[in-house]
């Protein structure tokens, strides 16, 4: 197909606001997270930085624990991430592969909940909590994490097993494997490419989750990274530290984008086939 | 071996919104010495007489109508951009993907700041197009706020609603481009004639799959505005009845029975979803 130049040059122009739309807000979270205040808050703000300073990295770190943050994140995110792959693949593999009764109910029930509002399990999720006395503490987070994020999981995960050829899993079991132990030698390192993406899935949903995280976790120290980045304090309750506040978004940023754009092809397949919006 | 993920998801998912339905009859709170009373529907009479619960109602679906609706034109405007060759497209596809993997939370605080009053390049921006008069705090402002709080989420979601329709644009065969042409079929008519019937069910599923989440907005509205100046979306309203107000007083049962609403219509485009996607659950 053969264009004119004025066809070239109007989608390159659609093509650069594209791409200005998706990352100029990152861009200029950064560009104020290294200007010094004065810079900072001028009423008409330059594009690019005339004074470069590090001062707000060091002060988010200095002066509130947001490494602490950092930490309780990855703690919860991580171990929601390990219970959904392990919970989820065993699940997973019996709908790709066993027959068993009530397949179809289970398979909508998981379905169900995927969709649900979780702010209508809100309000009773934090009673059984407080009951259970696990608010305030990581469990508390991450058993309601695993759970909203286990159709996920099951479902991408059995569409993977579905693909596998069965020829190998039939001679595991006639040599005299289990399931279990043909899931865990045979199947599961066949999937690698399906567990990263789903396990990416599972960690940046849990990693961006707000709702639970601020209403499960009470404490300034137990916050998450989306929590405490919410409810970024001054030293009044009026001034708002703009510069630290945007560091501590680039620093938590960064990683996840790399991330993404490393396994850009996975999640987008991943996604196609739960559509699931973080 | 699925016993897990049924256990899981029963405790943690079904059974609370079982005892949410079951506390919508009641009115009781969080505080010591209240006693809890059964009052029939009593609590959900009271919905539509509850002008905050109206008002939040009307917002979330100004706000579900408009960003869904600007999130797929601008969705399949830019999927069709996307879908040419030029330079550079992995690097655009890819960047494609950033407005979804920062977490919503921090991404509004990023757009707080530039909808800052005095601070803000939006608002400078907005300035200088006229939208507003110079020195209106645009998150301040009834009207204005929600607008901001509808572009961040147009912001976030566009890009991702893009590729899921470019998925389906991948897949026509080019083609019946070319016969299309050969017959004299222009660009407009290909366009409305082929590509719109073609990636129609891949928008159809994008549009409810969207619908479904927009009704349930909390994140972006929390943080940008509270809930303040004519913002406050079902969510926000919900969880400020159920967390802040029941500490005070016998809320709890009322806040239950938003939730029950809440659950109920997004029920409906879930089942919607299920249907639209005609999927084998064998």
């Amino acid at each position: 197909m053969s264009r004119s130049i004025t066809q070239r040059i109007l989608l390159y122009i659609a093509v650069l606001l594209i791409l200005i739309w998706c990352v100029f807000p990152l861009y200029w979270a950064f560009i104020s997270s290294i200007k010094p205040d004065r810079d900072l808050f001028e009423k008409n703000p330059s594009l690019f930085p005339k004074r470069i300073t590090f001062e707000n990295y060091v002060k988010v770190f200095k002066e509130r624990p947001f490494h602490i943050n950092i930490k309780n994140s990855i703690i919860v995110a991580g171990i929601t991430t390990v219970l959904a792959l392990v919970v989820g693949s065993l699940a997973g593999y019996a709908i790709a592969r066993l027959k068993f009764k009530g397949k179809v109910i289970v398979m909508s029930l998981i379905l169900a909940v995927s969709m649900f509002p979780q702010v209508s399990i809100l309000g009773s999720l934090f009673l059984i909590l407080r009951g259970l006395k696990l608010i305030n503490t990581y469990t508390g987070l991450i058993i309601p994490y695993t759970a909203m994020n286990l159709p996920l999981t099951v479902w991408v995960l059995q569409s993977f097993f579905r693909e596998l050829p069965k020829e190998v899993e039939e001679s595991a079991f006639i040599d005299g494997a289990s399931k279990l132990r043909t899931l865990w030698s045979i199947v599961l390192p066949m999937s690698a490419p399906g567990l990263v993406a789903t396990g990416l899935l599972t960690f940046i949903a849990a990693w961006n989750e707000f709702l639970f995280a601020l209403t499960f976790m009470q404490k300034p120290s137990l916050y998450t990274v989306p929590v405490a980045v919410a409810l970024f304090k001054g030293a009044s309750q009026y001034e708002i530290p703009w510069g630290q506040l945007m560091a501590a978004a680039v620093i938590v940023t960064l990683p996840l984008v790399i991330l993404v754009l490393v396994f850009q092809n996975r999640i987008i397949a991943g996604l196609s086939a739960g559509a699931v919006k973080g | 071996m699925i016993l897990p993920t049924i256990l899981v998801i029963s405790v943690v998912a079904f059974f609370p919104l079982f005892k949410t339905f079951y506390d919508s009859f009641y009115s009781f709170g969080l505080r010591p010495g209240i006693e809890r009373r059964f009052v029939g529907l009593q609590n959900y009479f009271r919905l539509f007489e509850d002008t905050r619960f109206i008002m939040a109602l009307k917002n979330t679906v100004f706000f579900t109508v408009i960003s869904v609706s600007l999130e797929t034109v601008l969705g399949v405007l830019i999927a069709i951009v996307v879908h040419q060759r030029f330079a550079l497209r992995g690097v655009v596809r890819a960047a494609m993907l950033v407005p979804w993997a920062i977490p919503t939370a921090i991404s509004s605080q990023m757009w707080r700041w530039m909808f800052h009053d005095q601070f803000g390049i939006m608002s400078r921006l907005w300035e200088k197009l006229g939208i507003i008069e110079p020195g209106t705090p645009i998150l301040g402002t009834p009207g204005l706020a929600m607008w901001a709080i509808i572009f961040v989420d147009v912001w976030k979601t566009t890009p991702f609603m893009a590729l899921l329709i470019l998925a389906g644009l991948q897949v026509i065969p080019e083609d019946i481009y070319e016969a299309a042409r050969i017959d004299g079929a222009n660009t407009i008519q290909r366009f409305f004639r082929i590509t719109l019937p073609l990636i129609t069910p891949t928008i159809g599923v994008a549009l409810i799959f969207r619908t479904l989440d927009a009704l349930r907005v909390f994140d972006v509205v929390y943080i940008m505005t509270r809930g303040a100046v004519n913002t406050e979306t079902l969510a926000v309203y919900n969880r400020h009845v159920l967390m802040d107000r029941a500490f005070t007083g016998a809320w709890f049962g009322y806040g239950s029975a938003i939730s029950v609403f809440i659950f109920v219509l997004i029920s409906i485009f879930a089942i919607l979803y299920i249907k639209s996607l005609r999927l084998k659950l064998d």
